[in-house]
């Protein structure tokens, strides 16, 4: 095995001046360029130095991809293909980047005089392993940049969706946006209760119009929540509910034992009489006079 | 054996603790209060722990205890001044104090025990 690599080092050497070009070809003829993400002298860049790396690993004699001698081929492939992910390309168009130079490398070793059919069969099949390992491996690192991107988006997300709102002197609103989980719970509970602190917060209310399903699990959670809230002095009153989530809640069993208001207006009210305050309408509001009609006071 | 005070604050009684409980200055405590609570005929109990960092099941049980046995001798217990990560660590225990009542700091607890104390007539939406 090892001779083969060796000579198949040569073979690539001697005939890098017609490899690269076909390869490109096959390559632009695959359509990689066409979104116009990709310059096409950035992938010729690529390509060479994909195919050098290639030759000092071939010389290094190993039909494994994992090898030391592979290092810096691995490393220059996970290069690229994470900048495709980033730019947003498929993974069947990073991975052919690695199979398309196997047609090229094929054609030299076919071209190449005085090798016995058998070696030249050989060769072929050490190519295609080799190849075929380097293609997975380009997968798995777009894999898992992908990955990457999206753990790091999600953390985003939590860490957006979780704000907690000071509506009046004491009040405290906390809108839950999408599903509550373990993790988001524990988000929003420390949040919550760090507010609660900061602010000397008597009342808080948890809207849950954003939440779009209420199961056992979720109802669990925004239990914990409340209990963590009384635990540090502050009543919890539960606003939003929509009416098949009631429904839903009801057929499931599921109790929720604090006060739960329709809308977050609904709650708010209860929140300041509880407070000792009071909305009352401005009994002196004159009509047309470009103002707001319905302007309330808080006393 | 060194013992947590207690200060009496014209009906209520005020415990600060200030040092990390360990399980017989918890017990210790247990015992003093009630003796307390019936020498001064008191009416509330403020328990501030505010300075505790860590609250484990059994001081958590403690609280209750000590909450059930002032209800019994009809003085209301407060606790006052708990931290967020103490309040999440004792609700993953399951341990929700629900005999307990609470406020975020004394000034509070103490406004609540005189609320109690002074009787009034305006529970207008059924509170807890």
């Amino acid at each position: 095995m090892t001779g083969e690599l060796g000579t198949l080092a040569n073979i690539v050497s001697n005939n890098e001046g017609k490899i690269l070009p076909e390869w490109l070809d096959l390559l632009k003829t695959s359509g990689i360029l066409q979104s116009g993400r990709l310059k096409e002298g950035e992938l010729a860049t690529h390509c060479r130095s994909f195919l050098h790396a290639l030759r000092d690993g071939l010389a290094g004699g190993n039909s494994h991809a994992g090898h030391e001698s592979y290092a810096e081929t691995r490393e220059i492939l996970a290069d690229f293909s994470r900048s495709r992910a980033v730019q947003g390309f498929s993974p069947s168009e990073t991975a052919t980047f690695v199979f398309s130079l196997k047609q090229p490398l094929f054609n030299v070793v076919n071209r190449e005089k005085g090798l016995a059919p058998a070696v030249i069969v050989q060769m072929i099949w050490a190519i295609t392993a080799l190849l075929d390992q380097f293609g997975l491996y380009t997968v798995e690192v777009y894999q898992k940049s992908r990955e990457s991107i999206i753990s790091r988006q999600q953390r985003e997300i939590s860490e957006l969706s979780t704000p907690v709102v000071k509506l009046w002197k004491g009040i405290l609103a906390l809108p839950v946006i999408g599903t509550l989980d373990s993790e988001r719970t524990q988000i929003v509970m420390e949040n919550l209760l760090q507010a609660i602190v900061t602010e000397g917060a008597e009342i808080a209310i948890i809207d849950i119009t954003g939440v779009p399903t209420v199961d056992t699990l979720t109802a669990q959670h925004l239990l914990k929540t409340t209990a963590a809230a009384r635990l540090m002095g502050a009543d919890c009153i539960i606003s939003g509910i929509r009416p098949q989530i009631a429904q839903t809640m009801v057929h499931l069993g599921v109790e929720l034992n604090v006060i739960s208001k329709a809308t977050l207006a609904d709650a708010f009210q209860v929140a300041l009489r509880r407070t000792g305050r009071a909305i009352t309408k401005l009994k002196s509001a004159a009509p047309d006079n470009g103002k707001s009609l319905d302007e309330d006071r808080v006393g | 054996m060194d013992r947590i005070p207690i200060l009496k604050l014209g009906d209520a009684l005020l415990v600060t603790v200030q040092v990390d409980m360990h399980d017989q200055l918890a017990t210790a405590l247990e015992e003093d209060l009630t003796a307390k609570i019936v020498a001064h005929g008191a009416k509330g109990v403020l328990i501030d722990i505010s300075a505790l960092e860590i609250v484990d099941s059994f001081i958590g049980r403690m609280l209750d205890n000590i909450a059930a046995v002032s209800r019994i001798l009809d003085a209301d217990t407060v606790v006052v001044g708990m931290r967020p990560a103490v309040a999440i660590t004792l609700v993953e225990l399951g341990l929700s104090l629900t005999g307990v009542k609470t406020a975020l700091n004394v000034e509070r607890g103490m406004a609540l025990i005189k609320t109690r104390a002074t009787p009034r007539d305006d529970d207008d939406d059924g509170e807890d």
